[in-house]
Protein backbone atom coordinates (compact mmCIF):
# COMPACT_ATOMS: atom_id res chain seq x y z
CA UNK A 1 0.00 0.00 0.00
CA UNK A 2 2.96 2.42 0.72
CA UNK A 3 4.63 1.88 -2.74
CA UNK A 4 1.24 2.58 -3.85
CA UNK A 5 0.86 5.80 -2.15
CA UNK A 6 4.64 6.42 -3.53
CA UNK A 7 3.49 5.54 -7.07
CA UNK A 8 0.21 7.89 -7.49
CA UNK A 9 2.15 11.26 -7.64
CA UNK A 10 4.45 9.80 -10.82
CA UNK A 11 1.30 8.21 -12.32
CA UNK A 12 -0.53 11.91 -12.01
CA UNK A 13 2.40 14.07 -13.20
CA UNK A 14 3.46 11.65 -16.20
CA UNK A 15 0.00 11.00 -17.52
CA UNK A 16 -0.60 14.51 -16.88
CA UNK A 17 2.77 15.34 -19.08
CA UNK A 18 1.93 13.59 -21.72
CA UNK A 19 -0.94 15.14 -22.09
CA UNK A 20 0.38 18.66 -21.76
CA UNK A 21 3.18 17.81 -24.39
CA UNK A 22 0.73 16.32 -26.64
CA UNK A 23 -1.32 19.56 -26.16
CA UNK A 24 2.09 21.74 -27.57
CA UNK A 25 2.85 19.42 -30.00
CA UNK A 26 -0.89 19.65 -31.47
CA UNK A 27 -0.66 23.71 -31.09
CA UNK A 28 2.88 23.52 -32.77
CA UNK A 29 1.43 21.50 -35.71
CA UNK A 30 -1.75 23.71 -36.04
CA UNK A 31 0.24 26.92 -36.36
CA UNK A 32 2.83 25.07 -38.69
CA UNK A 33 0.12 24.25 -41.15
CA UNK A 34 -0.96 27.80 -40.72
CA UNK A 35 2.54 29.06 -41.49
CA UNK A 36 3.90 26.56 -44.27
CA UNK A 37 1.17 26.58 -46.71
CA UNK B 1 35.44 -39.22 -25.28
CA UNK B 2 33.46 -38.50 -21.95
CA UNK B 3 33.17 -34.76 -23.84
CA UNK B 4 30.75 -36.05 -26.30
CA UNK B 5 28.09 -36.56 -23.62
CA UNK B 6 29.00 -35.15 -20.51
CA UNK B 7 26.41 -32.37 -21.53
CA UNK B 8 23.77 -34.25 -22.38
CA UNK B 9 23.74 -34.80 -18.69
CA UNK B 10 24.73 -31.20 -17.20
CA UNK B 11 21.02 -30.45 -18.98
CA UNK B 12 18.58 -29.18 -16.20
CA UNK B 13 14.83 -29.30 -16.25
CA UNK B 14 15.31 -25.54 -16.33
CA UNK B 15 16.90 -25.82 -19.65
CA UNK B 16 14.38 -28.51 -21.05
CA UNK B 17 11.38 -25.70 -20.08
CA UNK B 18 13.26 -22.91 -21.54
CA UNK B 19 13.73 -25.17 -25.27
CA UNK B 20 10.17 -25.51 -25.06
CA UNK B 21 9.71 -21.60 -24.64
CA UNK B 22 12.24 -20.99 -27.69
CA UNK B 23 10.58 -24.03 -29.83
CA UNK B 24 6.65 -22.12 -28.66
CA UNK B 25 8.69 -18.74 -30.04
CA UNK B 26 9.78 -20.01 -32.92
CA UNK B 27 6.25 -21.70 -33.63
CA UNK B 28 4.41 -18.60 -33.04
CA UNK B 29 6.66 -16.37 -35.23
CA UNK B 30 6.91 -19.05 -38.52
CA UNK B 31 3.12 -21.07 -38.12
CA UNK B 32 1.07 -18.36 -36.74
CA UNK B 33 3.40 -15.57 -38.36
CA UNK B 34 3.44 -13.34 -34.82
CA UNK B 35 5.77 -10.84 -35.29
CA UNK B 36 8.72 -12.77 -36.75
CA UNK B 37 10.67 -10.85 -37.37
CA UNK B 38 11.79 -10.21 -33.50
CA UNK B 39 10.25 -13.71 -32.31
CA UNK B 40 11.76 -15.97 -34.17
CA UNK B 41 15.32 -15.18 -33.06
CA UNK B 42 14.54 -14.42 -29.73
CA UNK B 43 13.13 -18.16 -29.52
CA UNK B 44 16.28 -19.20 -31.33
CA UNK B 45 18.53 -17.25 -28.74
CA UNK B 46 16.55 -18.77 -26.53
CA UNK B 47 18.05 -22.09 -27.43
CA UNK B 48 21.57 -21.08 -27.66
CA UNK B 49 21.86 -19.63 -24.15
CA UNK B 50 20.04 -22.97 -22.81
CA UNK B 51 22.65 -25.14 -23.73
CA UNK B 52 24.86 -26.36 -20.76
CA UNK B 53 28.20 -24.27 -21.24
CA UNK B 54 26.69 -22.95 -24.19
CA UNK B 55 29.89 -21.36 -26.55
CA UNK B 56 27.01 -18.82 -27.72
CA UNK B 57 26.84 -17.02 -24.27
CA UNK B 58 29.82 -14.86 -24.81
CA UNK B 59 29.07 -13.33 -27.97
CA UNK B 60 25.58 -12.91 -26.97
CA UNK B 61 26.09 -11.56 -23.78
CA UNK B 62 28.77 -9.20 -25.95
CA UNK B 63 25.80 -7.95 -28.09
CA UNK B 64 23.44 -7.21 -25.42
CA UNK B 65 26.45 -4.95 -23.41
CA UNK B 66 27.46 -3.35 -26.42
CA UNK B 67 23.52 -2.93 -28.19
CA UNK B 68 21.83 -2.54 -25.43
CA UNK B 69 23.11 -2.23 -21.90
CA UNK B 70 26.05 0.26 -22.67
CA UNK B 71 23.85 3.10 -24.39
CA UNK B 72 20.39 1.21 -26.21
CA UNK B 73 22.00 1.88 -29.01
CA UNK B 74 20.12 -0.97 -30.76
CA UNK B 75 16.60 0.12 -30.09
CA UNK B 76 17.79 3.20 -30.99
CA UNK B 77 18.90 3.00 -34.38
CA UNK B 78 15.73 0.71 -34.93
CA UNK B 79 14.04 3.73 -34.40
CA UNK B 80 15.47 5.40 -37.12
CA UNK B 81 14.16 2.98 -39.51
CA UNK B 82 10.44 3.07 -38.41
CA UNK B 83 10.58 6.97 -38.15
CA UNK B 84 11.75 5.90 -42.21
CA UNK B 85 8.49 3.98 -42.14
CA UNK B 86 5.73 6.15 -40.65
CA UNK B 87 4.09 8.06 -42.81
CA UNK B 88 2.40 10.86 -40.26
CA UNK B 89 0.53 12.84 -43.14
CA UNK B 90 -2.85 11.57 -41.57
CA UNK B 91 -1.84 12.89 -38.69
CA UNK B 92 -0.49 16.50 -40.22
CA UNK B 93 -3.84 16.75 -41.48
CA UNK B 94 -6.30 16.43 -38.39
CA UNK B 95 -3.42 17.08 -35.72
CA UNK B 96 -6.41 17.21 -32.70
CA UNK B 97 -6.37 13.66 -33.41
CA UNK B 98 -3.42 13.60 -31.11
CA UNK B 99 -5.35 13.76 -27.93
CA UNK B 100 -6.54 10.13 -28.73
CA UNK B 101 -3.20 8.84 -28.81
CA UNK B 102 -2.23 10.70 -25.48
CA UNK B 103 -5.07 8.98 -24.13
CA UNK B 104 -4.13 5.55 -25.16
CA UNK B 105 -1.13 5.57 -23.08
CA UNK B 106 -3.39 5.38 -20.03
CA UNK B 107 -2.85 1.72 -19.19
CA UNK B 108 1.00 2.26 -18.70
CA UNK B 109 -0.06 4.53 -15.98
CA UNK B 110 -2.67 1.99 -14.65
CA UNK B 111 -0.17 -0.45 -14.99
CA UNK B 112 2.44 1.00 -12.80
CA UNK B 113 -0.08 1.39 -9.81
CA UNK B 114 -1.16 -2.38 -10.38
CA UNK B 115 2.27 -4.00 -10.97
CA UNK B 116 3.22 -1.74 -7.40
CA UNK B 117 0.55 -3.21 -5.69
CA UNK B 118 2.00 -6.64 -6.70
CA UNK B 119 5.39 -5.99 -4.97
CA UNK B 120 7.50 -4.61 -7.59
CA UNK B 121 10.06 -1.61 -6.78
CA UNK B 122 9.37 1.37 -8.71
CA UNK B 123 11.78 0.69 -11.41
CA UNK B 124 10.60 -2.62 -12.37
CA UNK B 125 7.18 -1.89 -11.82
CA UNK B 126 7.59 1.19 -14.79
CA UNK B 127 10.06 -1.05 -16.61
CA UNK B 128 7.12 -3.61 -16.63
CA UNK B 129 4.28 -1.25 -16.88
CA UNK B 130 5.92 0.19 -20.54
CA UNK B 131 5.22 -2.64 -22.20
CA UNK B 132 2.09 -0.90 -22.21
CA UNK B 133 3.72 1.57 -24.87
CA UNK B 134 2.80 -1.63 -27.21
CA UNK B 135 6.28 -0.05 -29.18
CA UNK B 136 9.51 -2.49 -28.93
CA UNK B 137 12.41 -0.13 -28.86
CA UNK B 138 10.82 2.04 -26.36
CA UNK B 139 10.24 -0.68 -23.87
CA UNK B 140 13.67 -2.07 -24.30
CA UNK B 141 14.83 1.55 -23.93
CA UNK B 142 13.33 2.27 -20.41
CA UNK B 143 13.85 -1.13 -19.35
CA UNK B 144 17.46 -1.09 -19.56
CA UNK B 145 17.73 2.38 -18.46
CA UNK B 146 16.12 1.78 -15.58
CA UNK B 147 18.17 -1.81 -15.25
CA UNK B 148 15.45 -4.07 -14.70
CA UNK B 149 15.86 -7.30 -14.24
CA UNK B 150 12.84 -8.73 -16.43
CA UNK B 151 14.08 -7.22 -19.65
CA UNK B 152 13.52 -10.68 -21.46
CA UNK B 153 10.13 -11.18 -19.69
CA UNK B 154 9.28 -7.28 -20.61
CA UNK B 155 10.38 -8.00 -24.30
CA UNK B 156 8.64 -11.32 -24.73
CA UNK B 157 5.50 -9.79 -23.19
CA UNK B 158 5.52 -6.43 -25.56
CA UNK B 159 6.53 -8.39 -29.25
CA UNK B 160 3.91 -10.93 -28.44
CA UNK B 161 0.75 -8.58 -27.65
CA UNK B 162 1.42 -6.31 -30.38
CA UNK B 163 1.27 -9.51 -32.22
CA UNK B 164 -1.85 -10.17 -30.57
CA UNK B 165 -3.32 -6.63 -31.18
CA UNK B 166 -5.78 -8.49 -33.69
CA UNK B 167 -7.08 -10.47 -31.13
CA UNK B 168 -6.75 -8.84 -27.40
CA UNK B 169 -8.35 -5.39 -29.10
CA UNK B 170 -11.74 -6.26 -30.54
CA UNK B 171 -13.76 -7.83 -27.24
CA UNK B 172 -12.15 -4.46 -25.57
CA UNK B 173 -13.38 -2.42 -28.33
CA UNK B 174 -16.98 -4.15 -28.11
CA UNK B 175 -17.08 -4.04 -24.23
CA UNK B 176 -16.35 -0.50 -24.43
CA UNK B 177 -18.97 0.89 -27.04
CA UNK B 178 -22.38 0.55 -27.98
CA UNK B 179 -23.67 -0.40 -31.80
CA UNK B 180 -24.69 3.40 -32.21
CA UNK B 181 -21.59 4.34 -31.59
CA UNK B 182 -19.84 2.19 -33.27
CA UNK B 183 -21.64 3.15 -36.34
CA UNK B 184 -20.79 7.07 -36.27
CA UNK B 185 -19.97 7.55 -39.68
CA UNK B 186 -16.59 10.11 -40.19
CA UNK B 187 -15.74 12.62 -42.42
CA UNK B 188 -13.03 11.77 -44.81
CA UNK B 189 -10.99 14.80 -45.85
CA UNK B 190 -9.00 14.99 -48.97
CA UNK B 191 -7.25 17.80 -47.49
CA UNK B 192 -3.29 17.58 -48.59
CA UNK B 193 -0.51 19.28 -46.04
CA UNK B 194 2.70 20.96 -48.24
CA UNK B 195 5.77 19.21 -47.90
CA UNK B 196 6.87 21.94 -46.33
CA UNK B 197 5.03 21.06 -43.44
CA UNK B 198 6.42 17.48 -43.40
CA UNK B 199 9.99 18.02 -43.30
CA UNK B 200 9.09 20.88 -40.44
CA UNK B 201 7.08 18.46 -38.15
CA UNK B 202 10.22 16.14 -37.54
CA UNK B 203 12.13 18.84 -36.21
CA UNK B 204 9.64 20.85 -34.44
CA UNK B 205 8.63 17.42 -32.28
CA UNK B 206 12.00 16.91 -31.50
CA UNK B 207 12.35 20.11 -30.45
CA UNK B 208 9.40 20.37 -28.38
CA UNK B 209 9.59 17.12 -26.80
CA UNK B 210 13.19 18.29 -26.01
CA UNK B 211 12.80 20.53 -24.23
CA UNK B 212 9.76 19.43 -22.40
CA UNK B 213 10.84 15.63 -21.83
CA UNK B 214 14.56 15.51 -22.30
CA UNK B 215 14.57 11.71 -21.38
CA UNK B 216 12.78 10.80 -24.28
CA UNK B 217 15.46 12.52 -26.49
CA UNK B 218 16.84 10.11 -27.62
CA UNK B 219 14.07 7.56 -29.14
CA UNK B 220 12.42 10.86 -30.15
CA UNK B 221 15.34 12.43 -32.16
CA UNK B 222 16.03 9.06 -33.84
CA UNK B 223 12.24 8.46 -34.64
CA UNK B 224 12.16 11.96 -35.95
CA UNK B 225 15.35 11.71 -38.19
CA UNK B 226 14.32 8.54 -39.87
CA UNK B 227 10.71 10.72 -40.60
CA UNK B 228 12.98 13.71 -42.06
CA UNK B 229 15.50 11.39 -44.02
CA UNK B 230 11.61 9.87 -45.38
CA UNK B 231 10.10 12.90 -46.01
CA UNK B 232 13.11 15.66 -47.09
CA UNK B 233 12.78 14.05 -50.63
CA UNK B 234 16.70 14.50 -51.24
CA UNK B 235 17.65 10.99 -49.65
CA UNK B 236 15.49 8.75 -51.24
CA UNK B 237 18.19 5.82 -50.98
CA UNK B 238 19.02 6.73 -47.75
CA UNK B 239 15.46 6.59 -46.79
CA UNK B 240 15.09 3.05 -48.80
CA UNK B 241 18.02 1.67 -46.84
CA UNK B 242 16.75 2.90 -43.41
CA UNK B 243 13.19 1.35 -44.20
CA UNK B 244 14.63 -1.78 -45.32
CA UNK B 245 18.33 -2.96 -44.95
CA UNK B 246 18.88 -0.94 -41.70
CA UNK B 247 15.32 -1.81 -39.73
CA UNK B 248 15.98 -5.61 -40.92
CA UNK B 249 19.60 -6.37 -39.95
CA UNK B 250 19.03 -4.13 -36.57
CA UNK B 251 16.16 -6.48 -35.84
CA UNK B 252 18.37 -9.70 -36.65
CA UNK B 253 20.66 -8.73 -34.23
CA UNK B 254 18.08 -7.33 -31.55
CA UNK B 255 16.27 -10.43 -31.26
CA UNK B 256 19.10 -12.71 -30.48
CA UNK B 257 20.58 -10.13 -28.56
CA UNK B 258 17.51 -9.76 -26.07
CA UNK B 259 18.04 -13.81 -25.56
CA UNK B 260 20.60 -13.05 -23.25
CA UNK B 261 18.50 -12.77 -20.82
CA UNK B 262 16.57 -15.65 -21.65
CA UNK B 263 18.56 -17.80 -19.69
CA UNK B 264 16.40 -20.41 -17.13
CA UNK B 265 17.64 -18.32 -14.29
CA UNK B 266 16.53 -14.99 -14.96
CA UNK B 267 13.23 -15.79 -17.38
CA UNK B 268 11.95 -18.98 -14.97
CA UNK B 269 10.22 -16.98 -12.47
CA UNK B 270 7.27 -16.51 -10.80
CA UNK B 271 7.28 -12.62 -11.64
CA UNK B 272 7.71 -13.29 -15.63
CA UNK B 273 4.20 -14.99 -15.22
CA UNK B 274 2.81 -11.69 -13.30
CA UNK B 275 4.51 -9.55 -15.82
CA UNK B 276 2.63 -11.59 -18.97
CA UNK B 277 -0.51 -10.85 -16.86
CA UNK B 278 0.61 -7.18 -16.53
CA UNK B 279 1.81 -6.48 -20.12
CA UNK B 280 -2.15 -8.14 -21.11
CA UNK B 281 -3.90 -5.65 -18.90
CA UNK B 282 -1.33 -2.68 -19.95
CA UNK B 283 -2.67 -3.27 -23.61
CA UNK B 284 -6.47 -3.57 -22.20
CA UNK B 285 -6.51 -0.44 -20.55
CA UNK B 286 -4.38 1.50 -23.67
CA UNK B 287 -7.60 0.61 -25.63
CA UNK B 288 -10.28 1.44 -22.86
CA UNK B 289 -8.39 4.63 -22.09
CA UNK B 290 -8.35 5.69 -25.95
CA UNK B 291 -12.03 4.72 -26.22
CA UNK B 292 -13.03 6.61 -22.78
CA UNK B 293 -11.71 9.53 -23.71
CA UNK B 294 -13.66 10.05 -27.68
CA UNK B 295 -17.11 9.01 -25.53
CA UNK B 296 -16.11 11.67 -23.38
CA UNK B 297 -15.51 14.20 -25.74
CA UNK B 298 -18.76 12.70 -27.30
CA UNK B 299 -20.97 14.18 -24.32
CA UNK B 300 -19.88 17.99 -25.55
CA UNK B 301 -18.92 17.30 -29.44
CA UNK B 302 -22.25 18.36 -31.98
CA UNK B 303 -20.30 16.41 -34.46
CA UNK B 304 -19.47 12.80 -33.08
CA UNK B 305 -16.61 10.38 -32.93
CA UNK B 306 -16.32 7.19 -33.84
CA UNK B 307 -14.88 5.91 -30.14
CA UNK B 308 -13.52 2.98 -31.58
CA UNK B 309 -10.60 5.37 -33.36
CA UNK B 310 -9.14 6.35 -29.41
CA UNK B 311 -8.35 2.26 -29.47
CA UNK B 312 -6.19 3.22 -32.49
CA UNK B 313 -3.80 5.07 -29.61
CA UNK B 314 -1.85 2.33 -29.25
CA UNK B 315 1.26 2.42 -30.54
CA UNK B 316 1.17 -1.33 -32.20
CA UNK B 317 1.33 0.17 -35.85
CA UNK B 318 -0.25 -0.29 -37.82
CA UNK B 319 -2.20 -3.21 -36.67
CA UNK B 320 -4.52 -1.26 -34.11
CA UNK B 321 -5.32 0.88 -37.07
CA UNK B 322 -6.37 -1.85 -39.27
CA UNK B 323 -8.05 -3.77 -36.67
CA UNK B 324 -10.10 -0.55 -36.21
CA UNK B 325 -10.93 0.08 -39.85
CA UNK B 326 -12.36 -3.37 -40.25
CA UNK B 327 -14.40 -3.04 -37.39
CA UNK B 328 -16.05 -0.45 -38.64
CA UNK B 329 -16.26 -1.71 -41.90
CA UNK B 330 -18.23 -4.68 -40.61
CA UNK B 331 -20.51 -2.52 -39.04
CA UNK B 332 -21.73 -0.67 -42.01
CA UNK B 333 -19.65 -0.93 -45.08
CA UNK B 334 -19.95 2.71 -46.15
CA UNK B 335 -18.22 3.39 -43.08
CA UNK B 336 -14.06 4.36 -43.62
CA UNK B 337 -12.28 5.61 -40.48
CA UNK B 338 -8.95 4.23 -41.20
CA UNK B 339 -7.60 7.64 -42.16
CA UNK B 340 -8.91 8.51 -38.78
CA UNK B 341 -7.63 5.66 -37.36
CA UNK B 342 -4.23 5.82 -39.25
CA UNK B 343 -3.66 9.56 -37.64
CA UNK B 344 -4.78 8.68 -34.50
CA UNK B 345 -2.14 5.39 -34.23
CA UNK B 346 0.98 6.93 -35.56
CA UNK B 347 0.47 10.01 -33.07
CA UNK B 348 0.33 7.19 -30.41
CA UNK B 349 4.29 5.97 -31.45
CA UNK B 350 4.87 9.79 -30.43
CA UNK B 351 2.81 9.69 -26.99
CA UNK B 352 4.33 6.15 -26.67
CA UNK B 353 7.83 8.01 -26.77
CA UNK B 354 6.60 10.89 -24.16
CA UNK B 355 5.08 8.58 -21.83
CA UNK B 356 8.66 6.92 -22.12
CA UNK B 357 10.37 9.59 -21.74
CA UNK B 358 8.54 11.09 -18.63
CA UNK B 359 8.56 7.95 -16.48
CA UNK B 360 12.20 7.91 -16.91
CA UNK B 361 12.08 11.60 -15.94
CA UNK B 362 9.85 10.39 -12.87
CA UNK B 363 11.28 7.23 -11.71
CA UNK B 364 15.09 7.11 -12.24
Amino acid sequence: MENLVMVLPVVGKGFLGVFIVTGIIIAGVMLLNRVAK
Amino acid sequence: MSVLYENVFAVTWQQLVMWSIGGLLIYLAIKKKMEPTLLLPMGFGTLLVNLPDSGAKGVIDYLFAVGIEGNELMPLILFIGIGAMIDFEPLLVNPKLMIFGAAAQFGIFFTLCLATLFGFSLQDAASVAIIGAADGPTSIFVANTLKSQYTAAIMVAAYSYMALVPIVQPPIIKLCTTKKERLIRMDNSSKKVSRTTKILFPILVTLLVGLTASEAVALIGFLMFGNLIRECGVLDSLSETAQKVLANLVTIFLGITISARMTAEEFLRVETLLILGLGLIAFIFDTFGGIMLAKFMNLFLKKKINPMIGAAGISAFPMSARVVQQMGYEEDKQNFLIMHAAGVNVSGQIASVVAGGLILALVR
